[in-house]
């Protein structure tokens, strides 16, 4: 069925500079991914990225495409009239990427780059897909990204997700000001940047919806703590500091607020805190552990761990009605659920004979699968078209970010070169 | 913050009536400055340490995979504990912690009830509740890497921590 590719890769080796700090090992393949070649981009020499070369990682990376290295082209047009078909039907090639880039077509704006590209169906002879896009040089990989976007959309009929960004927590296990950091990086793990430094324990960070703000826990206090940080202003915020815990912030759909849990009276339940006015809701009420909220795709419940039936399974609470249903039935350890943007399935750690893995589930069915060959995974977090999830595992006795998609059928992972990495975050899409 | 200037204050207080007794000087000396009164020397002429039962005893617990039920040799050091605490009112701080397995949130409910079965069992044993503060660290602070039994079993703890 599916067959170990071995096949390996090092993500942006061609630029000293972009010097990521997690590189991507793909470990398993589809059976029949789709070839498609993109063709080094006219007027890309010199340039600091190698948007080609980013595009085509980016499709690798999918499992549905295996791109043509650029050494078994049997030509390299730069041009629509320069295309031969056959060229690319003996490669087996389907579908066909070119492209030019051109700096200073503007005169108002000459470090301006105009990157122009287009999509073409190899069997059937026809153009797919035009674009033409502008930015500057600091953009060329944000560009790339949406030339992965719209190509894989325009064949899978799914939303691409290569602009997206993630979070993740990395404790760079050394006692100091800056041992745990919190990081937001592009989807394949480049252009990592530090959003904050603590020589207390971080964790549990999460997105909001706009992407503007990341709400996390931290223990600089000598406590754990919620916070939430503005990524465009850089503003801070302290947002409890209750008795017990503080933990698992999961922001609503609207924004407006944030599940989360406290132990302020006793037993760890979930709350609803609404941030403009500071208002507190309990939701749960069980002397069992409630925890790890998640809303629903609609807004309109939570899902959550808890061990109320003698040890942690997944469950779900209307906000109106207070109704609670058991979802998981399978096996004696079920945690940390996340609902799949379409609301029809989640995942969840699931141990399995004694492992931890990542299990998925239909809502509906109650089918499970489990996802991942590795134990002690942790953190699933689904991208925003629902393709892939990225999770946090062990690897050669380090913590670090590992990827598979919901099949199954494709799974790569992100090493690190220093710390710990743990508890990615993938963000919503970015809003126009 | 304020919470832990307040608790080290307290202590500083408390150290600073058990040293004035013990010398049976200073007895009556206002409450209001006792923060520069309270610091002794530790080379000056020793006084008797109300807490010198339970310094040697093991300051750390250990529990079971998922579990919050404190084990038998934990209540028999911790009734020691009680019955000097109980004595010489003193802030302790419980922290309690998990193994890497499992997810992280629910190890910080974990660490949290592991540190309230010691408090609550403290407490049922006379021990000031109001002196007794509890954090839980979940599976952020192992007090061994490795992921084997061996560390496992050392991390899912529960550390007494004395503040004097």
């Amino acid at each position: 069925m599916i067959k170990k590719l071995a096949l390996c890769f090092v993500a942006l080796s061609f630029s000293v500079f972009a010097r990521a700090e997690l590189m991507i090992e793909i470990t398993q393949g589809m059976d029949n991914p789709t070839p498609i070649a993109i063709v080094p981009f006219a007027g890309a020499r010199g340039l600091p990225e190698n948007v080609s070369k980013i595009v085509s990682d980016d499709l690798l990376r999918s499992g549905f495409f295996r791109p043509v290295p650029p050494s078994d082209m049997l030509s390299l047009p730069q041009r629509e009239q320069d295309i031969f078909y056959r060229d690319w039907r003996v490669l087996g090639t389907e579908f066909l990427v070119i492209g030019n880039i051109q700096r200073g077509r503007s005169t108002a704006n000459p470090d301006q780059f105009v990157l122009e590209f287009a999509l073409y169906d190899v069997f059937g002879q026809r153009r797919v897909l035009r674009q033409v896009l502008t930015g500057g040089e600091k953009e060329l990989r944000d560009m790339a990204h949406a030339i992965s976007d719209a190509v894989y959309e325009a064949i899978t009929g799914i939303r691409g997700a290569f602009s997206t960004k993630i979070l993740y927590i990395e404790d760079m296990n050394k006692p100091g000001s800056a041992r745990y950091r919190l990081v937001v990086a592009d989807a394949d793990g480049a252009r990592p940047k530090v959003i904050f430094t603590s020589s207390e324990p971080l964790l549990s960070p999460s997105w909001s919806s706009d992407m503007k703000q990341v709400a996390y826990v931290s223990f600089e206090t000598s406590r754990p703590a919620i916070f939430r940080h503005n990524l465009v202003t850089g503003v801070r915020e302290q947002l409890t500091d209750f008795q017990g815990l503080n933990g698992a912030p999961a922001w609503s759909p609207d924004n407006s607020k944030l599940a989360l849990v406290l132990s302020k009276d006793g037993d760890p339940e979930i709350y609803t805190l609404e941030i403009a006015t500071r208002k507190l809701t309990r939701i749960t009420r069980h002397f069992a552990i409630d925890t790890e909220p998640n809303w629903t795709a609609d807004g309109k419940g939570l899902i959550f761990t808890s061990n109320r039936g003698g040890n942690p399974q997944i469950y779900q609470i209307g906000l109106e009605s207070g109704r609670i249903e058991r979802l998981t039935f399978e096996g004696d350890y079920n945690a940390r659920p996340r609902v799949s943007p379409d609301g029809k399935s989640l995942v969840m750690v699931h141990r399995y004979k004694g492992v931890f893995h990542i299990a998925w589930q239909d809502i509906a069915s109650g089918d499970m699968r489990i996802l991942t060959e590795t134990w002690l995974d942790e953190s699933p977090s689904i991208a925003p078209n629902g393709a892939m999830l990225l999770y946090a595992t062990q690897y050669k006795g380090k913590g670090v970010l590992a990827a598979v998609s919901m099949d199954a059928g494709v799974k790569f992972k992100l090493p690190s070169k220093q710390g710990d990495v743990r508890e990615p975050a993938w963000s919503p899409f970015i809003s126009e | 913050m304020t919470n832990t200037l307040k608790t080290f204050l307290t202590l500083i207080a408390v150290l600073g009536l058990l040293a004035g007794c013990s010398s049976n000087k200073e007895a009556d000396e206002p409450m209001d400055e006792p923060v520069v009164e309270a610091t002794p020397e530790p080379t000056e002429e020793p006084m008797a340490d109300p807490l010198a039962d339970i310094r040697g005893l093991d300051t750390v617990f250990y529990f079971d995979f998922d579990q919050y039920i404190l084990k038998a040799e934990a209540r028999s050091a911790l009734m020691v504990y009680a019955e000097v605490l109980k004595n010489a009112p003193t802030s302790i701080r419980l922290e309690g912690h998990a193994d890497e397995r499992g997810t992280r949130e629910y190890n910080m409910a974990l660490g949290e009830r592991r540190a309230n079965a010691v408090r609550d069992f403290l407490v049922l044993q006379g021990v000031d509740a109001s002196y007794i503060e509890t954090v839980s660290y979940g599976e952020e602070r192992p007090a061994r890497l490795g992921s084997d039994e061996g560390s496992w079993s050392e991390n899912r703890r529960v550390e007494i921590i004395l503040s004097i």
